[in-house]
């Protein structure tokens, strides 16, 4: 009998998300490693979606399950789930996966509970063991240490992963198909109670966005203060890059949870790394260690970032930052 | 109008100190032998969202946890932050169970909590992730067998004031990619707070006396007698751990010595030879 692998696409202000482009092309490897029969499938709820749900079926989507009413603008428990799972009842997928974003990390598990199955939560790996079934590797205690985790009973085998985990390839060309529903068809099984969306509020982009930046200028604690976060920023600028941080900037304030990188923040794998004054504890380092070339400066010559850079300079923040600001500060 | 308000709370080994936690070799188990144990802290966070709430509205504030024996310490420190109860689900039969299984358990220690007091909870929060497994997925999960509305790294809950009937009216946020979705809605709700959304109180010497008397209720398997074997503990679990390893990060790590100016000409230098242009 043919498998299913599915995909949940989400979109934001309507455009599909990297994440489901990178899902979709790990599901084409778990499809090809499952057999030749097998299909990837997508689901795809929301508004005014049928220029995405096509850009699904060109890029690689054979069926894209598209529910698409005004109702669905927004996320919702209430809506989002009932119909993911009627859907999942209907078709039967053996695997789905979800993007580990503010809605996918929410919208996935509750899916699982309805569905009475298992789903592995941040994956940073995934691959079809030899009995065909999905296998999947979750980081635990920060990155120390990583699991493997089955669902070896039930389906679908869900699982999420985080946003630039997987890398997005070429499209892979197949004949989908559009396979629309109506919301209607839920009438009565949607949930009940209060809880209403009212708006999404979005931050203008600033600079560039951390998962697609090519260099990542990092801070840690070792910064010092605010005054000093101002030319980490600047030094980003000049690099055309974006700045991250690490748990302790977001507590003094110098910086935003929106850039913090690790198990509880984003995860990054830019051309270059440059990180100033982090310790590099095992939550952080889960976040950054798939990037290319990995400097760090650090007056403690025993930091554990040093254990996982490529470069290590044992010197304080403010005697390297200043002078590289300078030399690589556009001349006019 | 006050409200029944449950928090569930996990003690986690300190998460300063993961760079400790070993695999054994030859048991394939881990190892975090005299790393210290602590409230979760985003639970933290959902904790003193609670006591606002009843600081505010009357009330009452029940901690519930699933955990090994120990875990009274945990929740006895909770009491002496100012929460009135605390009930500890402990047994080997819950043991290894992933997050639909301690979400299925939890839902049956509120049921008989539900059913000893003759009402039913209001407001149920959680941290939204823990420390170690930071699956984040228990408190959704929660949601949907409880059959309440959920949301999940929820940053703020006010009042919007009440309607004709007397019904409170919350305006919730929760955390998106470069900014929020707003959110109202009417109890009964699980929520998922952020470790931000609050700045948990400190506990006071007469907190910690007060909590000597509070009540602590330890239950065990039989005790939550509505629950079935189905979903419970590791064999109830539909996922299940396979190997486990320690990732092997370690990169050359040349060291770059010399003046502050020849360090930062080698990191320029570096940057080129990856392709970043600089001093454009």
């Amino acid at each position: 009998m043919s498998k299913k692998i599915w995909v949940h696409a989400e979109v934001a202000d309507g455009k599909l998300l990297n994440v489901t482009f990178e899902l979709l092309s790990k599901a084409h490897e778990l499809a090809e490693a499952l057999g030749k029969d097998t299909v990837v499938e997508t689901t795809l709820l929301g508004s005014e979606l049928e220029e995405e749900a096509r850009r699904l079926a060109e890029w690689g989507a054979e069926t894209v399950y598209l529910v698409d009413d005004p109702d669905l603008q927004m996320y919702s428990p209430v809506t989002y789930v009932p119909v993911l799972a009627g859907l999942a009842t209907s078709h039967g997928p053996d695997i789905w996966l979800f993007g580990a974003t503010a809605v996918g990390s929410t919208l996935g598990p509750a899916v699982a509970a309805r569905l009475k199955t298992g789903m592995a939560a941040h994956c940073v790996d995934l691959r079809i063991n030899e009995g065909g079934k999905l296998s999947a590797y979750v980081p635990s205690f920060g990155g120390k240490v990583i699991g493997e985790i089955l669902c070896p009973d039930r389906t679908p085998q869900m699982a999420s992963v985080k946003p630039a985990i997987f890398v997005k390839k070429d499209p892979v060309p197949v004949k989908g198909r559009i396979e629309k529903q109506d919301l209607s068809a839920w009438k009565g099984k949607l949930g009940t109670g209060t809880l209403k969306p009212v708006n999404v509020v979005r931050r203008p982009p600033q600079g560039m966005p951390l998962n697609e930046a090519e260099v990542v200028v990092c801070g840690g604690f070792g910064v010092g203060s605010r005054e000093n976060w101002q030319l980490l920023e600047e030094l980003a600028r000049y690099l055309n890059g974006a700045t991250a941080c690490t748990r302790p900037p977001v507590d003094e304030g110098w910086s935003g949870e929106y850039c913090m990188v690790g198990t509880s923040g984003q995860s990054i794998r830019p051309k270059v790394y440059i990180g100033f004054g982090i310790s590099g504890a095992t939550h952080h380092i889960c976040g950054m260690n798939e990037a290319g070339v990995v400097i760090s400066v650090n007056r403690d010559e025993e930091a554990p970032i040093f254990q996982v850079s490529d470069f290590r300079v044992a010197a304080d923040v403010n005697s390297i930052l200043p002078l590289l600001i300078e030399a690589v500060r556009p001349k006019t | 109008m006050p409200y029944n308000i449950a928090v569930c709370v996990k003690p986690v080994p300190d998460p300063k100190h993961y760079d400790r936690v070993t695999i054994d070799p030859v048991k394939k188990t881990i190892t975090r032998a005299g790393i210290p144990t602590l409230i979760n802290p985003p639970d933290k966070s959902a904790i003193e969202a609670a006591l606002q709430l009843r600081e505010r509205c009357g009330g009452s504030v029940v901690v519930i946890s699933m955990a090994p024996p120990d875990g009274a310490e945990i929740l006895r420190e909770v009491l002496a932050m100012g929460a009135d109860e605390a009930f500890l689900l402990s047994d080997r039969a819950l043991g290894g169970a992933d997050t639909l299984a301690t979400s299925y358990t939890l839902l049956h220690g509120l049921k008989k909590i539900e059913a000893a007091k003759g009402f039913r909870f209001d407001i149920v929060l959680c941290g939204n992730e823990t420390a170690d497994g930071a699956t984040a997925q228990v408190s959704s999960q929660l949601g949907e067998w409880l059959e309440y509305p959920h949301l999940w790294n929820v940053s703020a809950l006010e009042s919007k004031g009440t309607d004709g009937e007397g019904k409170e009216t919350f305006l919730l946020r929760t955390k998106m990619e470069n900014g929020y979705m707003e959110w109202t809605a009417q109890t009964p709700f699980v929520l998922g707070i952020a470790r931000d959304m609050t700045k948990p109180r400190f506990t006071s010497v007469m907190g910690i006396m007060k909590a000597k008397n509070k009540p602590l209720t330890v239950w065990n398997r039989a005790d939550l007698d509505t629950a079935e074997d189905t979903y419970l503990g590791l064999p109830g679990s539909p996922t299940q751990p396979g190997v486990i390893f320690s990732p092997d990060l370690k990169r050359s790590g040349e060291l770059l010595t010399g003046t502050p100016e020849e360090i930062v000409g080698r990191i320029t230098a570096i940057l080129r030879a990856s392709g970043v242009v600089t001093g454009g």
